[in-house]
């Protein structure tokens, strides 16, 4: 194997081969890691760095190797959504309203990652709550995609919600990062920074410890800079958990074992539904490529229709506000998170903290869900979209008997710049048109790199499969990604001098 | 189906949000944006549709009734913004 000379460009299974064979330390691999942070600043990724921390359990990796007991991910710098609770580690979420909030405990899922032998870089920034598709809605400013178009120095954003920890594998910043996706917020910012972002099946991952949005609907998964990687990081952060009563009982295969056997035979679904107009030529253009590049390799191409998309969205727009609506009450100024000074009683306490400590979206979602939960309207909204919902997951149901897997977009268009969406939300939402569906129904979906637009923007397809299925998923994105040689790398701009 | 003003302050109030008074009509404005698009699910026949209230199909599991957790008050209360012997303190809230 030839390495490449700067540890920070290891793919994760580079790195675990690397460290594994004692060809590179923990220590030496996660120095160059915070290194790499310190140096991109500029892009905001992350809100807090822990390069101590870092160091310190990459020294008790190094004795652990030496020791001869090393774990799966022994010794590997990862980055962590700010939404995983850390034990000791202040965890935002992107919200003023958790900005000086110490978790006694850990999330599930990072504990698995650290009892499989990952060392923690830091938390990465995101939409507040993960409320957004931008990551502008951050409490901590927004992060900047690595990526821009050609010839322009025009900022762009990474996606969200898990826009920071996208902007950091693209950035070469860590070998992967968690991310938690409830509408898009894995797959959209993957797509858009040229990474490979999975959101398994509903149950998958443990959601103890992550700060709940909408919990019919909030996933943990894996970002990524090979479709590889994603497989190795996803069977680390699966588990069934006591602590979540819907974590699935569902053996965890090992994904990296299925990942080379092909697309031959396989029945690659393509929804018509998902041609939207409006989308610039290229996202077509990239679709109908894949579709190629998949049935060069052996796979059947069969049409299939999910006559209930449109409605997805919209669906989600009622589902999601009203279950942060709930989700959300905790926060009063009492127990934990900020606190407004000067209120002259216990409502007061409570409207003002709260008014201070979230931001314009959280507000509006906050009041659209306590609106459609609000007696007399409940039938109208919530009940209705609830109904939506299993009309889309039938729709998943019905084509699933003519296929294996669905190939679609990812998003509707490639990165944009800060601030060209914010002032209208329901044009922000749509971002997430191809995304949404696959939560709705509690699907495995991936987003994998696929091409360049012509301005030099990266673009992704999304494979979306059945409950249960992220090895077919990975598998038949493990193809895309052969087929597609996205070998770009974004100009490092950013780097310090 | 859009909200006045008079709603919005309502729904303000059972959120427990303070909402400045010349905040409310754009939030009501924006709000009605929203409104507005998801109406779109009106076009739908849902009659005889079941909601959906579990996306995997599994039983909800039952844990043993036991204590697994607790004892610990230090813990509870340390991101308190205001605590005392273990309370959290509030303003006063009986007369």
């Amino acid at each position: 194997m030839s390495l490449p000379t700067n540890p920070t460009s290891f793919t994760l299974a580079d790195a675990r081969e690397a460290v594994r064979k004692k060809e590179i330390s923990s220590r030496e691999l996660t120095q160059a890691f915070v290194s790499a942070i310190e140096g991109a600043r500029t892009l905001n990724a992350f809100v807090t760095e822990t390069p101590e921390k870092a160091l310190a359990m990459a020294d008790a990796s190094d004795a652990r190797i030496a020791k001869g007991s090393m774990g799966p991910l022994e010794g590997l710098p990862l980055a962590i959504k700010d939404l995983f609770c850390t034990k000791g580690v202040r965890t935002t979420a992107g919200s003023n309203i958790l900005s000086n909030f110490i978790p006694p405990y850990e999330s599930t899922v990072s504990q698995n990652l650290w009892d499989a032998g990952a060392v923690m870089l830091g938390k990465t920034n995101m939409d507040e709550f993960a409320m957004g598709s931008s990551n502008e809605t951050s409490y901590f400013k927004p992060v900047l995609n690595p990526w821009r178009a050609r010839n322009s120095n025009r900022n762009l954003v990474p996606g969200g919600s898990s826009g920071g920890s996208a902007a950091s594998v693209a950035a070469n910043l860590c070998l992967g990062a968690t991310g938690t996706d409830t509408g898009g917020s894995i797959r959209q910012p993957a797509a858009v920074t040229g990474t490979v972002g999975l959101k398994p099946t509903y149950g998958r991952c443990s959601r103890w410890g992550i700060v709940a949005f909408a919990s019919s609907l909030d996933q943990a998964g894996p970002m990524t800079r090979t479709v590889r990687d994603a497989a190795i990081l996803m069977k680390a952060m699966a588990s069934v958990d006591p602590q979540d009563s819907t974590s699935v009982d569902v053996p965890v295969p090992d994904y990296e074992a299925t990942l080379e056997q092909g697309v031959k035979g396989l029945r690659v679904g393509i929804p018509k539904e998902y041609r939207i107009d409006g989308a610039p030529p290229e996202i077509d253009a990239m679709w109908a490529k894949g579709a190629e590049w998949l049935k060069a390799q052996g796979a059947e191409i069969v049409d299939v229709s999910l006559p209930h998309t449109k409605y997805a969205l919209p669906a989600y727009y009622i589902v999601a506000p009203a279950e942060a609506s709930s989700n959300l009450a905790r926060y009063d100024g009492v127990r934990f998170g900020h606190r407004a000074k000067g209120a002259h009683d216990i409502t007061d306490l409570y409207e003002k903290s709260r008014a201070e400590g979230f931001g314009a979206e959280v507000r509006r979602r906050i009041l659209i869900g306590t609106y459609v939960l609000s007696a007399g309207y409940y039938d109208a909204f919530y009940s209705r979209a609830q109904k939506l919902r299993t009309l889309i997951a039938r729709d998943f149901t019905q084509a699933f008997e003519k296929c294996d897997v669905l190939l679609t977009p990812a998003t509707p268009g490639p990165a944009f710049a800060i601030g060209e969406k914010t002032s209208d939300p329901v044009s922000m939402y749509l971002n997430d048109v191809f995304t949404v569906t696959v939560n709705l129904a509690g699907l495995p979906g991936i987003s994998v790199p696929a091409g360049l637009t012509p301005e030099g923007l990266p673009l992704g397809l999304q494979i979306i499969g059945k409950a249960f299925d992220e090895a077919t998923v990975l598998r038949v994105g493990r193809s895309v990604e052969q087929a597609a040689q996205f070998a770009a790398k974004p100009e490092a701009w950013w780097r310090a001098a | 189906m859009s909200v006045d003003k008079e709603t919005v302050r309502r729904i303000a109030k059972l959120a427990r949000l303070a909402l400045e008074e010349e905040r409310v009509e754009p939030m009501m404005n924006e709000l009605n944006q929203i409104l507005a698009w998801v109406q779109q699910l009106e076009e739908v026949d849902v009659a005889g549709v079941p909601p959906l209230t579990s996306v995997v199909a599994q039983k909800l599991k039952m844990r043993t009734d036991a204590v697994t957790a607790g004892g610990d008050a230090d813990a509870v209360v340390a991101n308190a913004p205001e605590s005392e012997d273990h309370f959290f303190v509030v303003p006063k809230v009986v007369e």
